[in-house]
C-alpha cells in the first residue's frame, strides 16, 4: 500500500453531509458521532450513543430492512468494523440494497487514545467488503476524490461499502450522549413515520 | 424429545402476533423452524452471523418500525452480552426473543452441560422478564407472554427447553 495524504475525519464527514439526501438515515458511531453532532442535525440521523461495540452496522441492517424506500448511511470506524466483520455479511445476504457502509479507517483506537488497531495500515478492507458479498466497493483516499466521487457512491446498485482513510487525530475525546437514548429513540421512530 | 414444538405451530404463531422479522442464529431445535417460517412467508428470517448483531439488527428494525423478535439459543445469550444491555438497558427497546435452553430435557450429548448453571442467572443479571417453557402443553404461555410485553412497552423471553444439543 502506497503513502497516501489522508483527509481530516471531521471534513470527510462534512462531505459526507452534505451530499446526503435529506430522507436518508445517516447512523454515526464513536467519532463520527462526536463529529457528526458538530454540523447541522436531521431528525433521520440516529447518534449511536450509547452503543453496543462495533454495532452501528448491524443497526443500519434493520433500519435498512424496515425502511426500504429510505438510504441507510452508517458511518463507522475502523476499530468498529473490525469487531463486527460478520456483520457485512449479514447485510450483503440480507438482500437490503439501501444501505451504504463508509468506513472512516484513521488505523486506531481514537476514543481510547488512538492505540493502534489490530493490522493497521495493512487490513483491506475493500477485499473483505468483496468478499462479504457487496455489490459496489469504493477506496478513497484523499478529500478531492471524496467530495467528486460522494454521489456516486451514494447512488451505486447497493449495498455499498466505501472505504475512507483518514488522518488519525489526537487528544480528542469520545463523543458525549446528546440526550437520554429513550427520548431519542421516540423522537427517531416519530420522525419516520411523519 | 429434542423440540417442545415444531415449525407450523412457531409459523402460525408468528404470524399471527404480527412478528414482520425473525432475527436469528439457529441451534437444532429452532433451526429447523426456519423453513416452516419461510413456507408460510408472512415473518421474514434474517440471518446473521452472531447473536450479539441479532439484538442490533432487532433495534434498528423496530426503530424503523418493523416488529421483530430475536431467536437465538441460550448459548447466544452468554454472547449477546454488550448487545441486550445497550439495547433493552440504553435505548430500553421492548426487543422479544426466544431462546433455545440447551441441554434443559436431556444432558445426553453434553453431559453436566453448564448451560444449566448460567441460563437463568444471565436472564436475571439482564433484568429479562421471562417464562421458562417445558412441555407442548404450555405453547399458548408464548402469545400470552408476548401479548403482556407488548402490552406494557417492555421487553421480554420465552426461554424454550430443548433436549440433545
Amino acid at each position: 500500500m502506497s503513502a497516501v495524504s489522508r483527509m481530516a475525519e471531521q471534513e470527510a464527514l462534512g462531505v459526507l453531509h452534505a451530499a446526503r439526501d435529506p430522507r436518508d438515515i445517516v447512523v454515526t458511531t464513536m467519532s463520527t458521532a462526536r463529529d457528526w453532532m458538530k454540523l447541522p442535525q436531521s431528525p433521520f440521523d440516529l447518534v449511536f450513543v450509547p452503543s453496543a461495540m462495533s454495532h452501528a452496522t448491524s443497526v443500519g441492517l434493520g433500519l435498512a430492512l424496515a425502511q426500504p424506500d429510505r438510504r441507510v448511511v452508517v458511518a463507522n470506524g475502523d476499530g468498529s468494523m473490525l469487531m463486527n466483520l460478520g456483520s457485512l455479511v449479514s447485510i450483503a445476504s440480507s438482500g437490503a440494497r439501501n444501505i451504504v457502509v463508509v468506513v472512516f479507517d484513521n488505523g486506531v483506537y481514537e476514543v481510547t487514545g488512538s492505540q493502534p488497531t489490530p493490522g493497521a495500515q495493512a487490513v483491506d478492507f475493500a477485499a473483505i467488503a468483496r468478499g462479504a458479498g457487496f455489490r459496489a466497493v469504493f477506496c478513497v483516499d484523499a478529500l478531492e476524490d471524496w467530495r467528486s466521487d460522494v454521489q456516486k457512491i451514494l447512488n451505486a446498485d447497493g449495498p455499498t461499502f466505501a472505504w475512507l482513510r483518514v488522518e488519525p487525530a489526537t487528544d480528542l475525546p469520545g463523543p458525549k450522549s446528546p440526550g437520554p437514548a429513550r427520548d431519542r429513540a421516540r423522537r427517531f421512530i416519530e420522525a419516520l413515520r411523519s | 424429545m429434542t423440540s417442545i414444538f415444531n415449525g407450523e405451530q412457531i409459523a402460525e404463531m408468528l404470524d399471527q402476533l404480527g412478528v414482520s422479522h425473525v432475527v436469528t442464529v439457529p441451534d437444532s431445535t429452532i433451526g429447523p423452524w426456519q423453513g416452516a417460517i419461510e413456507r408460510r412467508g408472512r415473518t421474514r428470517l434474517v440471518r446473521v452471523c452472531r447473536e450479539g448483531e441479532a439484538w442490533e439488527v432487532a433495534a434498528g428494525l423496530y426503530l424503523g418500525g418493523a416488529s421483530p423478535m430475536v431467536m437465538i439459543q441460550c448459548t447466544g445469550l452468554f454472547e449477546s452480552g454488550d448487545a441486550i444491555r445497550n439495547v433493552l438497558h440504553d435505548w430500553k427497546l421492548p426487543i422479544f426473543s426466544m431462546i433455545g435452553y440447551r441441554s434443559y430435557l436431556n444432558q445426553d450429548t453434553l453431559p453436566g452441560d453448564t448451560c444449566l448453571v448460567f441460563t437463568e442467572p444471565v436472564l436475571d443479571a439482564w433484568k429479562i422478564d421471562y417464562r421458562v417453557l417445558t412441555s407442548p402443553q404450555q405453547f399458548g404461555e408464548v402469545a400470552a407472554h408476548y401479548a403482556a410485553c407488548k402490552r406494557d412497552g417492555t421487553a421480554g423471553a420465552i426461554i424454550v427447553a430443548e433436549g440433545a444439543a
